[in-house]
């Protein structure tokens, strides 16, 4: 694809946009925000079926832990339905969860939280997270047990999930081998599923394998969900992982309704380096960081839904006060975020998104929050370069008493042993032992001061 | 005016000791650490000649002021006296030292010390008993604040303070410490100085010079009015006025300079005594004959308790033993690994393993030496940024400390340790001696080692090894490390990262000479 014709798309696209928005309908009951005129969720419509989606879907996986009475990790339920009911009440009205999630404790809450509110209010997109066990059996099982978790007899939108890794041999062994492809083709005609799609991480040749299987008829996807970005756009690594822009125009060419996953990268995008924030205050001094990642997602028109993991109340609000006054992107700004990520491909990142499929690590290393703390570190600016530099002991102190903090000794990097389980759970294909050993290697380096 | 300067200087000492103990950070001991080397005892066994002269020149000008001002256990009792005097009116009476008990242990202590009887030095030894208490009891409160304040500090955005785990080093060690608090106590509230004057092998040292100090509190026997306001108030207890004598002891005079102020008639006087007044030859000599008979009952109930006192020590440290060996951590099963995301799987924590030979400090030259030297004070023990020292629970050895690897381990950029040690036992080293200190020589155990018995591909210690002296070989269809002794330095980190929980397939034995 040609740099003009991109150009030329998004003239199109942000043209569409600007006009649904001034065309959508008036008169509800929010009150105005500040003086940016009366909120109004940004609804995209699946040509499909007619589904009005709420371009930002509620993403269940990084719902808030607490400790149980005896110490176990649990869902905060009370905050997951304050949420869930501020979220409805905004016009959120798909909700994203995988029996995978949370320690499998996400389908649960999100049953419980979404049975509050009437069936046909909203959407529920879950899927088949067979990576273990990938028997008929079990599979099976799985499936049906997720109609018991979140208490509904259909499900709007299911997904093979996480497919692509492995390539074909992959899928047949979790969807072929086993027979489920023709049980979930009979469950879609029985109703129970409304629309089958497939979310995907993986290499341009996987992709269009699936792809392959669309056009010649094989498998008939309803929707594709795929992870995009301003930086994966164009800058994913190419190898593992294939570009955004890749994915978007092929699923376009095809009409394919497309969900969107990790537009922030898992609150990557929302806490950038300085340099870059800057620019972006420069531009938009009071709108937040992560409302750009939100609108180059919300600007492609056959973006179905932008889901994204609210944690809390505060992206939540945040996230509903950019879709409720929603600005596509002009072509310009599109050049300026393609800019932006050029420069953030300059910065040591660890792509890791925070999902957590890595965890648990049979070692009991903390994989994600290792990553985090280091990648903050970095684009806070408050990572030692070397011994020479100005402040060196404080950031040095820094790192080191905020790595404890964030991660229990036990479970940091250097207790890796590189026994590689983690490696084909990721779905942004880090070479995490690698990347471990790497940062255990700067954290020597910081205490023994030969950096 | 006296007894405030004594007061002022005993306080710095008091403070700052005290401080050093519980400082973990590694910074006060810059500044601090040398008052941990004025300690007698540390002194002689660093063969540190400059503070003994130094010691024995200030005993003979001054008298005891040692015990009254920069011992801290003598000024610890002197706040349990303080505490008496306002609690009770009940005066100190002089009464006759126990002379077979202070120099029959003072005998034992020094054939203890030549003979290489660590455990009766050790408990002896009145810094290091103080060491101790500080270590065990107030080191805990120290960090339990500096933990709620960097809970704070983190709330903040701030790194100034940071957590610090709080962990009982050695249940022995910390019974010892009860005991020594409870018995030192005990006879400080009802006998002022009586630990000091009849126990403590320094003191009586001490008390071999201060008799002939050159200045020394003195009686005017003409002024001398008998009223006893000076006697009464004596904590040493070593002031006898009778109704037409008036005696003092100075061999456990400790200089604290009560009485001066109490005299209102100016028959005390603190001066130069070796210009021989009559008064001056008189009381030089030690009192045998003066004790007047209200005075030999209490003589005899003292005498009782300090065997009493012992006992309790030996009984305390038996049992302290006793309870180490029953003490068995639990071993937590783990988890099966669920097929979600998410969650930690379940971390054992680590036991230390059997050890042939202890592992000793790098800078302590041989096992031997080390324990030769230290006094068990539980400086380096209070110190240890890493959590690798802690106090043996061997019976030979007991309270002198030992290196284990279960929390961490001896990093190569740290001499911290080396640097404080009063006593000699851990000599100074630069970082770069460190890197071929050999302390210990790691030893592998094939049948609890993850490659060897094929449950996990690892060389995680071979991976980490600072030397380069674990290399993972190949033994039929399967790899282990394999140790090279003479490059392994015994720093531990292969024990300490190895992922095999409670007990690491590859342990660190210590080795008898390091160099």
């Amino acid at each position: 694809m040609t740099r003009a014709m991109k150009r030329r798309d998004f003239i199109k696209i942000s043209g569409a946009a600007t006009l649904a928005a001034a065309c959508a309908p008036k008169g509800s009951a929010v009150q105005p925000v500040a003086d940016n005129g009366p909120e109004q969720m940004l609804m995209r419509e699946n040509p499909k079926n007619g589904d009005r989606i709420s371009a930002l879907g509620f993403g269940c996986m990084r719902w808030p832990m607490i400790k149980d009475a005896d110490g176990k990790d649990v869902i905060d339920q009370e905050a997951v339905n304050e949420m869930v009911d501020y979220a409805i009440e905004h016009g959120i009205n798909y909700f994203d969860t995988s029996p995978a999630y949370l320690q499998g404790q996400s389908e649960k809450a999100a049953g419980i939280a979404l049975s509050r509110h009437p069936r046909d209010s909203y959407f529920i997109a879950t899927k088949l997270s067979n990576f273990g066990d990938a028997s008929a059996e079990a599979s099976i099982q799985m499936y049906k047990d997720s109609f018991k978790q979140l208490k509904t007899d259909y499900f709007d939108y299911y997904l093979l999930h996480s497919i692509g890794r492995g390539g074909k041999d992959a899928f047949n062994k979790r969807y072929v081998d086993n027979g489920l492809v023709p049980f979930l083709r009979e469950e879609k005609k029985a109703g129970r599923i409304r629309n089958l799609g497939f979310s995907f991480h993986g290499a341009k040749h996987e992709f269009d394998y699936f792809m392959e299987l669309f056009d010649s008829g094989e498998m008939v996807w309803d929707f594709v969900q795929i992870e995009m970005n301003y930086v994966d756009w164009t800058h994913a690594d190419g190898v593992r992982n294939v570009n955004a822009d890749y994915l978007y125009k092929e699923l376009d060419k095809r009409g394919l309704p497309i969900v969107i996953m990790e537009p922030l990268l898992g609150g990557r995008l929302a806490r950038v380096p300085e340099s870059i924030s800057r620019h972006m205050k420069e531009r938009e001094p009071d709108k937040s960081i992560a409302s750009w990642a939100f609108r180059f997602c919300g600007t492609y028109p056959r973006v179905l839904c932008i889901l994204s993991g609210m944690t809390n109340m505060e992206p939540l609000k945040e996230n509903v006060e950019t879709f409720g006054h929603f600005k596509p992107l002009t072509e310009e700004e599109l050049e300026f975020l393609e800019e932006m990520a050029t420069q953030m491909m300059e910065y040591p990142l660890v792509n890791c998104t925070d999902c957590k499929y890595c965890m648990p690590c049979p070692w009991g290393i903390d994989i994600p929050g290792t990553f985090q703390h280091y990648n903050k570190a970095i684009t806070d600016g408050t990572y030692a370069q070397n011994t020479e530099q100005k402040n060196y002991a404080q950031l040095k102190k820094a790192y080191l008493v905020s790595y404890d903090r964030a991660v229990a000794t036990v479970r940091q990097a250097d207790h890796c042993i590189n026994c590689g389980e983690c490696l084909s759970h990721c779905p942004q294909s880090i070479p995490i032992p690698t990347q471990l050993k790497r940062i255990a290697k700067y954290i020597e380096d910081l205490k023994q001061d030969t950096l | 005016m006296l007894k405030k300067l004594r007061v002022a200087l005993a306080w710095i000492f008091w403070v700052g000791i005290t401080l050093l103990f519980l400082d973990f950070t590694g910074t006060l001991h810059a500044y601090l650490g040398w008052m941990a080397k004025v300690q007698f005892l540390p002194a002689v066994l660093a063969l540190n000649v400059g503070v003994i002269v130094a010691l024995v020149l200030l005993t003979l000008v001054f008298g005891r002021v040692y015990c009254s001002v920069i011992c801290p256990l003598g000024v610890f009792q002197d706040g349990i006296s303080w505490l008496r005097a306002h609690r009770s009116k009940k005066p100190f009476i002089y009464r006759k030292g126990m002379k077979a008990l202070r120099y029959g242990v003072w005998a034992l202590f020094v054939i203890a010390l030549v003979a290489g009887v660590h455990v009766f030095v050790t408990l002896l030894a009145p810094y290091s008993a103080y060491g101790r208490m500080v270590q065990n009891f107030l080191q805990p409160i120290y960090l339990w604040c500096n933990n709620l304040l960097a809970t704070l500090s983190e709330r903040a955005g701030s790194y100034t303070f940071y957590d610090k785990e709080v962990w009982l080093r050695s249940l022995p060690t910390f019974i010892v410490a009860l005991v020594t608090l409870i018995v030192v106590g005990f006879l400080a509230f009802k006998g002022g100085r009586t630990y000091c004057n009849d126990v403590c092998p320094v003191g009586t040292t001490l008390s071999f010079l201060s008799r002939f100090a050159m200045f020394r509190p003195v009686i005017d026997h003409d002024k001398c009015k008998h009223c006893r306001a000076c006697e009464l108030h004596c904590k040493a207890q070593c002031i006898d006025i009778g109704k037409d004598h008036e005696m003092i002891d100075y061999s456990r005079c400790v200089d604290c300079f009560n009485c001066l102020e109490q005299c209102k008639f100016g028959a005390l006087e603190y001066k130069y005594a070796w210009s021989a007044t009559k008064n001056a030859k008189n009381v030089a000599l030690e009192p045998e004959n003066t004790v007047s008979a209200t005075n030999n009952a209490e003589n005899v109930a003292l005498e009782e308790k300090e065997p009493k006192s012992r006992r309790a020590f030996m009984t305390g440290t038996a049992l302290a033993v006793g309870a180490a060996a029953l003490k068995g951590v639990e071993a937590r099963a783990q988890e099966a690994a669920k097929k979600t995301d998410g969650g930690f799987a379940n971390v054992l924590p680590k036991q230390a393993p059997k050890r042939v030979t202890p592992i000793t400090p790098p800078g302590s030259k041989s096992v031997k030496s080390f324990y030769q030297h230290c006094t068990a004070c539980q400086l380096c023990v209070a110190e240890c940024p890493n959590d690798v020292l802690r106090p043996s629970g061997r019976l030979d050895y007991l309270m002198q400390p030992e290196m284990s690897f279960e929390k961490g381990f001896c990093r190569p950029e740290c001499t911290r340790c080396a640097e404080l040690c009063p006593t000699g036992a851990i000599q100074k080293i630069t970082k770069e001696e460190k890197t071929q200190y050999h302390v210990g020589t790691a030893g592998v155990n094939v049948d609890l080692c993850l490659e060897a018995t094929g449950k996990s591909p690892c060389g995680k210690c071979a991976e980490v090894c600072p030397t380069g002296a674990i290399a993972m070989v190949q033994q039929g269809e399967t790899r282990r490390p394999a140790v090279a002794e003479e490059i392994c330095i015994g720093c531990g980190k292969c024990e300490y990262l190895c992922p095999v929980r409670p007990i690491s397939a590859i342990t660190v034995n210590g080795k008898g000479h390091h160099i």
